[in-house]
């Protein structure tokens, strides 16, 4: 353990799941549904990284890297045309390099007034190794870039890769980013702790519903992953009526995307958007607003509560 | 090239066991226990509480199954096991209350320290704390100093009684790994049982000269171990508790008493999509009216009365 490491990031404060304040999401529902495909730009040669190979093989590591470029291909296409006929509209977490490589797809999203946030520039470019000057610098590249290629102002961030520095989420404040999707303790968004006075929280991305995980963690069919998918909502569902719930679908298009596990994914979709009178199918810009608005304050109160208990 | 010639002599090539720690024993020979109430089955369930902090131990060649994955500051697994002991823990103590399951709660000294509002929650419905080492880095390993080892026991179980104001009688090491010592040091800081050995469905004395019961906290049926590392999924975990309780209700009929322990983690069972099939399980293990819900301590007392 080098001397400047920490136990305890000290990111936000405990807050049990129970007996919160009640969130109402807008039209009094009671669960807040996002999707969220991830779609990445990978480097075929990305430069070195003092902490992360990107590669298991030796470049050109050919395999891994059209794997990839599958979902971006093919893959993303039939995600797009599927959540089109379901009315939902993705937040996308974009490699913002995908700007220039290709335009195709920022459009068909930008059309379907889809959400970008910032999933960082590459996700070959690891954060390991940057100095505060340099990730700052990959963040304001990012909302730029996202900017002038969409005419959208950022406001979420995941780290790319999910590659943290002790920095990050500080950044997140100073650069008017409302919501993180890096940090995975909770069901329902949280304030977080920041230097600079901001209103920025934590956003539900249920990482452990990832298809990421679901597929390549554990090991699951297409349609095991559809019913975890409608049990994870039941449930969130149900707890949502004494407190507003959010459910994420972390998505990559180079997984989901395909031809074997697109059609399982559907009937997720339509279970899902059938239960409209309870859910709110949004976007996770949206939710933070509203959350910020509205519930941000009464959580304060109630973590501080929940605090004094041993204290 | 050859080995040198001691590898080929077997000193310890005898009846029993290669150590001292206990004899050899078939479980189906051994004299039949009995439950409260006659019942057939002590149905022991068991919720780790465990604090992994952002460093990894870099003493130990080793980290617990659960620990940090990626470079520091791996924020993805620190927060993950954070939802553990925020979210998915009180749906678990929701299953918990509703089936009216009295539970055992290893667990790590610095979380009982850092969440008194989780401890309070846990002794006000009547649950036990088991000692569970300060933290998921304070780990105990072959050849480790015994006077640092020692004086680890000795902090984690002060610490955990008083924070929890409970005596805390059982014990589960981080990543359930011990040194040659930690049996016996655990006896002197008054541990009476310990639960790392895998090698029985049944409760049997342990240690060389000062004893203490070893409980049979399972490895096979842990979360974690089948919906994790095997990638199980929830159907297929409840069909193994009910298929191996069915065994273990059978066997009970000839050779008396059994234990169905099962070990979960706030992580894993606490998810959202998981705690309907906790829920389940539980509800038709109770149904059956041939359990004994009891605490590790309770189940260890009625077994040691008998012996």
């Amino acid at each position: 353990m080098k001397p400047k490491m920490k136990n305890d990031p000290k990111l936000y404060d405990y807050w049990p799941y129970l007996n919160r304040p009640k969130i109402v999401w807008p039209d009094g529902k009671k669960l807040a549904f996002w999707v969220a495909p991830n779609i990445e730009f990978y480097e075929l040669d990305p430069p070195a990284n003092p902490e992360r190979t990107p590669w298991p093989r030796p470049t050109p590591d050919i395999v891994p890297y059209s794997y990839r470029d599958h979902g971006n291909r093919v893959g993303h296409w039939r995600l797009m045309e599927l959540m089109d006929k379901y009315n939902v509209r993705g937040s996308v977490s974009l490699s913002t390099a995908i700007c220039q490589h290709h335009p195709e797809i920022i459009e068909a999203c930008n059309e379907r007034n889809w959400e970008f946030f910032s999933h960082g520039i590459y996700n070959t470019r690891y954060t390991y190794g940057m100095s505060r000057t340099q990730e700052d610098a990959m963040i304001k590249d990012s909302i730029k870039t996202v900017k002038d290629a969409t005419g959208q102002r950022v406001r979420g961030y995941l780290a790319p890769a999910l590659t943290h520095s002790e920095h990050t989420i500080e950044l997140l404040a100073e650069n008017d980013i409302w919501y993180s999707c890096d940090l995975f303790q909770d069901d329902q968004p949280q304030p977080l702790h920041t230097k600079k006075k901001s209103k920025l929280i934590s956003m539900p991305y249920s990482l452990e519903v990832n298809d990421h995980y679901a597929f390549n963690v554990y090991g699951q069919s297409a349609g095991q992953y559809a019913d975890l998918l409608k049990r994870h909502f039941d449930q969130l569902l149900r707890e949502g009526g004494d407190s507003g719930t959010v459910m994420c679908i972390p998505l990559h298009a180079y997984l989901v995307g395909r031809a074997h596990r697109i059609g399982p994914f559907a009937e997720v979709l339509d279970y899902i958007t059938g239960h409209k009178d309870e859910v709110w199918v949004t976007t996770a810009a949206e939710i933070a607003d509203y959350y910020r608005k509205n519930c941000y304050d009464a959580a304060l109160e109630n973590i501080a509560v929940a605090n004094k208990v041993g204290a | 090239m050859a080995l040198p010639k001691p590898y080929l002599k077997y000193p310890k090539r005898k009846k029993g066991m290669d150590h001292d720690l206990y004899p050899y024993s078939n479980m189906f020979e051994r004299s039949p226990i009995t439950w409260p109430k006659n019942k057939n089955v002590a149905l022991w369930v068991t919720v780790a509480l465990e604090y992994f902090p952002l460093t990894s131990n870099a003493e130990t060649t080793f980290k617990a199954p659960g620990n940090m994955v990626t470079p520091y500051p791996d924020y993805r697994t620190y927060t993950a096991r954070e939802y553990g002991n925020r979210v998915g823990i009180y749906r678990i103590l929701k299953v918990f209350d509703k089936l009216g399951i009295k539970a055992s709660f290893p667990t790590n000294t610095a979380l009982a320290k850092r969440y008194p509002f989780l401890v309070n929650e846990i002794n006000i419905r009547g649950h036990e704390f088991i000692g569970h080492g300060t933290d998921m880095n304070a780990l105990h390993w072959g050849g480790m100093d015994s006077d640092v080892e020692n004086e680890q026991i000795k902090t984690a179980l002060n610490g955990l009684r008083k924070a929890t104001e409970q005596n805390v009688t059982g014990w589960l090491s981080p990543a359930r790994s011990e040194s040659e010592n930690t049996l016996a040091l655990l006896a002197k800081h008054g541990v009476e049982y310990a639960c790392d050995w895998v090698n029985d469905d049944m409760p049997y004395e342990i240690g060389e000269k000062e004893k203490l019961i070893a409980m049979p906290h399972t490895m096979e049926l842990d979360d974690r171990q089948l919906l994790v590392n095997l990638g199980q999924n929830e159907k297929t975990w409840q069909e193994q508790i009910l298929t191996a309780f069915d065994c273990l209700h059978r066997e009970s009929k000839t050779h008396g008493g059994r234990i169905l322990h099962i070990s979960l983690t706030p992580y894993v069972m606490g998810q959202a999509w998981r705690i309907k099939a906790l829920r389940d399980t539980l509800e038709i293990l109770m149904e059956t009216g041939w359990v004994w819900n009891a605490t590790g301590a309770e189940i260890a007392a009625h077994w040691k009365a008998q012996q």
